[in-house]
């Protein structure tokens, strides 16, 4: 009962950094949702470690959060370099394909 | 069981492969160097027919020795030699003791194989072989004697020669050969030569149009000699390649298979037939006879040696050493009528009816020629081979003569015309050599006792008469009679009588042989008109006319001088007086009304019907020699069929020929049957010709010193002697049918006919071909080619371009698609894993 409520939140939270990922132009905005899909990962993990009972899923939580830090130190320095190129970082003006 | 005999052989015959190859190499050097040598070539022809002619009085020298030895002798010892010494006294046709087969010596080489079908040449050596090489040699030895004198400054002197002498060659390869590829070989050799040798003086246009009309008229008769071998062929090849180990070409194979009782009589019978057609052309009977009298055209030792005693021997040689075949095809012993015989009768009558109407000496011998041919047929059709091969040997002899005796009055005597009525006439004392000799030959043909005719025609007669063909008994009897009348007839125009024309020089006459158009009297190629009278014409001044001379229009290169008749030279009443000599001898030979003892010719020549078991027959090849040994070998054993049951069993009935050998024996003749000698009969024979010689010599000196009022004149008095006379002038029209009906009809229409159905239906069908072809190609481009496969190769094109279309707005370049694109393939890698798990 009481893990249910945490998946229940966790995929509400998935749920709205999805949608972030897809819809929002500003480049920095995408990679916060991608931030929140990850703690709404992290929150189930840690919820069925409370279910199954062993404490497995909170250290895999812990992976988690680590790799999550590491790749938004990438992604904001990819954004720099491209607010550098581009002078925005608005995602629908990247594209420099026709037709 | 068999007796183990010596039967001796000797280098003649075994080499005898070499004497037709002496005159080839004498051709071809007179071809390459004769106009060099002193005597322009003729050295070389005379060398090699006298080669040729030792070589062949060997081989007949050791061919008369083998048939001695396997005979045995008298004087040998034991119960071989009494046996043998019985069959020496009794004959086997009374009833005696049969002898045994002497086997001929076979040689052979093969020049090429295909389809287990060996094809090659060889040597065939028997008694008819050995007779007639020696016969060949002998006559063209004297005849090149002759044309030395005769022919002497003519135009083409050389080549004359060598065409001689390449006839000698083919002729010898003919009678020599060992299968029927090489007969025809010879064959054909001897129709080119006939060709050249007619048309010598081919500038003359009736000399081109006879030589012509030879080779054309035995072409077709030679149809039938293709169409008779193959048919031998493959009747016989399966028999002989199984018994004997040779092929269907091989004529002792042939033979055998013929005798062996196995062989398809209906095979036999087309066999004989279409072989006999060729015999037809060859020898000039009816209805083919047509070309040997224009071949008179040619020089005269031409006629005396290729159409009188040589090559058209040819035919009736055919038949004789093929003899089994004809035996068998046309039931010679069991019939009494044949095509054999009822042509040869037909020719008998024909020619010596149409001899009464010539002018041209030349001509009256060469229908004699057909009508003696017809004879030597009417022998062999009826069953009498030896009479009828016994009269080849005595014809050759006098016809020879008789043609040389004609050569040497023209030669000296008529200046060189032919025509009896115009230049000849009481030359008997001029040329007494010439006369003696000519009125000699003319008896034996007639066939006078003690002359040679007389015991090779009667005896044809006897037995043709014995073996039950008694109607073409007659038949000859009566052509006996005519054959002494126009025999008779000939000699009085010709030596008898008053001189006409260049027989009786004096003056300023012109050259004989120049015809004036008043009194045209020559059988030539347009229609004659009536019989001319004699003109006996002491000044001869004839005018000179450009006619055509039809038949025998001679380009003899005259020596120009004219001079009263006189004997001739030499060289050319020399070859006449051993011939006129042997025509009187040579029929001792074989004379049956003296007993057996005499019958030589019949002892050496006529081959033994006797069955041969097949185990004396070896097959193996001589261990190092060239060629291969024939079916007998030569120096193995030959025997008689069982020595016990076969003296009984050798009677008329019996035997080879009548009926099949027992199994593992072959037969290579059948056994004919000997008549008696009577002189009853014979006397018959005699009174008959000697009526002929009478009845003719008294009407010649009634009707040609026109003492007579009825006889002189007869033709243009009575409407129908008028009408016989032109219809046996004009040669009964077979000339108009062959030439105006026949040669016009396949010239122009058929011609056309196969001319067109060369041009539109031939040349339509494949021109249709092309036509369709390319049409189906056109619609093979149009339809498959460029819709179909282009189609195929354009459609994967157009799918790849669509699919390539559909897929390009995936890299549009918008982040956010990307984004949503990963999304939506990582939900759908979720479901799937959900659901295989689960």
């Amino acid at each position: 009962m009481l893990a249910a409520n945490f998946l229940l939140l966790g995929a509400v939270l998935f749920c709205i950094g999805v949608f972030g990922v897809l819809a929002r132009r500003n480049a920095v905005m995408v990679l916060m949702s991608v931030e929140l899909i990850l703690n709404a990962v992290n929150l189930n993990l840690i919820a069925f470690a409370l279910m199954n009972g062993n404490v497995d899923g909170q250290v895999f939580a812990l992976y988690v959060i680590a790799v999550a830090a590491a790749e938004v130190g990438v992604g904001l320095g990819m954004v720099l370099l491209v607010y550098r190129n581009r002078r925005s970082i608005a995602l629908d003006e990247l594209s420099e394909m026709k037709g | 069981m068999a007796i183990a005999a010596d039967i001796t052989t000797g280098w003649f015959l075994e080499n005898a492969w070499v004497i037709p190859i002496i005159p080839a190499i004498g051709f071809a050097l007179i071809i390459l160097i004769g106009k060099r040598l002193p005597m322009k070539g003729a050295e070389l022809g005379l060398l090699s027919m006298a080669g040729a002619l030792v070589l062949s009085s060997g081989a007949a020298y050791q061919w008369i020795q083998r048939t001695d030895s396997v005979a045995g002798g008298d004087e040998h010892a034991g119960p071989f030699g009494v046996i043998a010494g019985l069959a020496r006294a009794v004959a086997a046709s009374e009833g005696g003791h049969a002898e045994p087969f002497v086997a001929p010596v076979v040689r052979a080489w093969t020049w090429w194989e295909s389809g287990g079908v060996e094809f090659g040449f060889g040597q065939h050596v028997d008694g008819l072989s050995v007779m007639l090489i020696f016969l060949v040699s002998f006559i063209s030895l004297l005849v090149q004697v002759y044309s030395l004198e005769y022919v002497r400054g003519d135009r083409r002197f050389t080549h004359f020669f060598a065409a001689l002498t390449l006839f000698s060659a083919g002729m010898l390869v003919m009678v020599l050969a060992e299968n029927m590829v090489q007969l025809i070989l010879g064959w054909e050799i001897m129709g080119l030569c006939s060709f050249m040798l007619i048309g010598h003086w081919w500038e003359e246009l009736p000399n081109a149009r006879a030589a012509l009309k030879a080779f054309f008229t035995v072409r077709v008769g030679d149809v039938g000699l293709l169409v008779g071998t193959a048919t031998v062929f493959f009747g016989a090849n399966a028999w002989t390649q199984e018994h004997l180990g040779v092929s269907g070409f091989n004529i002792e194979g042939i033979s055998a298979w013929a005798m062996s009782g196995e062989a398809s009589h209906l095979v036999l019978l087309w066999a004989s037939i279409a072989l006999f057609v060729a015999c037809i052309g060859k020898s000039g009977q009816f209805p083919l006879h047509t070309w040997l009298p224009d071949a008179m055209a040619g020089p005269t030792p031409v006629s005396s040696l290729l159409h009188s005693s040589t090559m058209v021997v040819a035919g009736v040689f055919l038949v004789a050493r093929l003899y089994p075949v004809f035996w068998e095809g046309f039931s010679i012993t069991d019939s009494s009528v044949n095509l054999i015989v009822v042509i040869s009768a037909i020719t008998i009558v024909i020619s010596a009816l149409l001899a009464f109407v010539q002018n041209d000496i030349k001509k009256v011998l060469a229908y004699s020629t057909v009508g003696q041919l017809g004879y030597m047929m009417l022998g062999l059709g009826a069953g009498a081979w030896l009479p009828a091969v016994f009269h080849i040997f005595t014809h050759a002899f006098f016809k020879c003569a008789l043609f040389l005796c004609a050569g040497s009055v023209s030669h000296s005597g008529s200046h060189h015309s032919f025509d009896m009525k115009q230049d000849m006439g009481g030359l008997a004392k001029k040329m007494p050599v010439t006369a003696t000799c000519w009125i000699i030959c003319s008896l034996a043909l007639a066939g006078v006792f003690p002359l040679a005719g007389f015991f090779s025609k009667d005896e044809i007669i006897d037995n043709v008469g014995h073996n039950g063909y008694t109607v073409f008994m007659w038949i000859a009897l009566g052509g006996a009679f005519l054959t002494a009348a126009y025999t008779a007839r000939a000699t009085y125009l010709t030596f008898f009588g008053e001189p006409r024309g260049a027989a009786a020089y004096g003056g300023d006459e012109a050259h004989g042989h120049e015809v004036a158009a008043a009194t045209s009297s020559h059988d030539a190629t347009h229609d004659v008109q009536q019989e001319g009278e004699l003109e006996a014409d002491d000044h001869g001044a004839v005018a000179l006319a450009t006619a055509d001379h039809g038949g025998h229009g001679h380009g003899h290169d005259d020596h120009g001088e004219h001079h009263p008749p006189h004997e001739s030279g030499k060289l050319i009443l020399v070859p006449i007086v051993i011939l006129t000599f042997l025509a009187i001898f040579s029929g001792f030979t074989n004379a049956t009304p003296f007993g057996e003892s005499w019958h030589k010719f019949q002892e050496y020549v006529e081959p033994r019907a006797e069955a041969v078991p097949l185990e004396e027959l070896a097959t193996e090849e001589a261990a190092g020699e060239a060629g291969r040994a024939g079916i007998l070998r030569v120096a193995d054993a030959v025997a008689a069929e069982d020595g016990g049951a076969g003296e009984e069993a050798a009677s008329h009935a019996t035997g080879c020929g009548h009926e099949a050998p027992e199994a593992g024996a072959v037969c290579f003749f059948p056994a004919p049957d000997h008549a008696e000698f009577k002189w009853s009969k014979a006397a018959l024979s005699l009174v008959i010709v000697a009526a002929g010689l009478v009845l003719s010599w008294a009407v010649c000196t009634v009707l040609y010193t026109r003492r007579s009022g009825a006889l002189v004149g007869l033709t243009e008095r009575s409407r129908l002697a008028r009408a016989g006379y032109l219809f046996l002038a004009n040669k009964y029209y077979l000339d108009a049918l062959y030439e105006g009906v026949i040669v016009r009809a396949i010239a122009y229409p058929i011609a056309r006919a196969a001319y067109w159905i060369n041009q539109y239906v031939i040349d339509g069908i494949v021109n249709a071909a092309g036509w369709a072809g390319r049409k189906v190609g056109a619609f093979f481009y149009r339809n498959i080619d460029q819709r179909v496969v282009d189609g195929a190769v354009n459609a994967s094109g157009a799918v790849a371009d669509g699919t390539g279309t559909a897929l390009r707005p995936v890299q549009s370049g918008k982040v956010n698609q990307y984004g949503a694109l990963l999304f939506a393939a990582a939900a759908i890698g979720a479901v799937v894993l959900v659901i295989v798990n689960v």
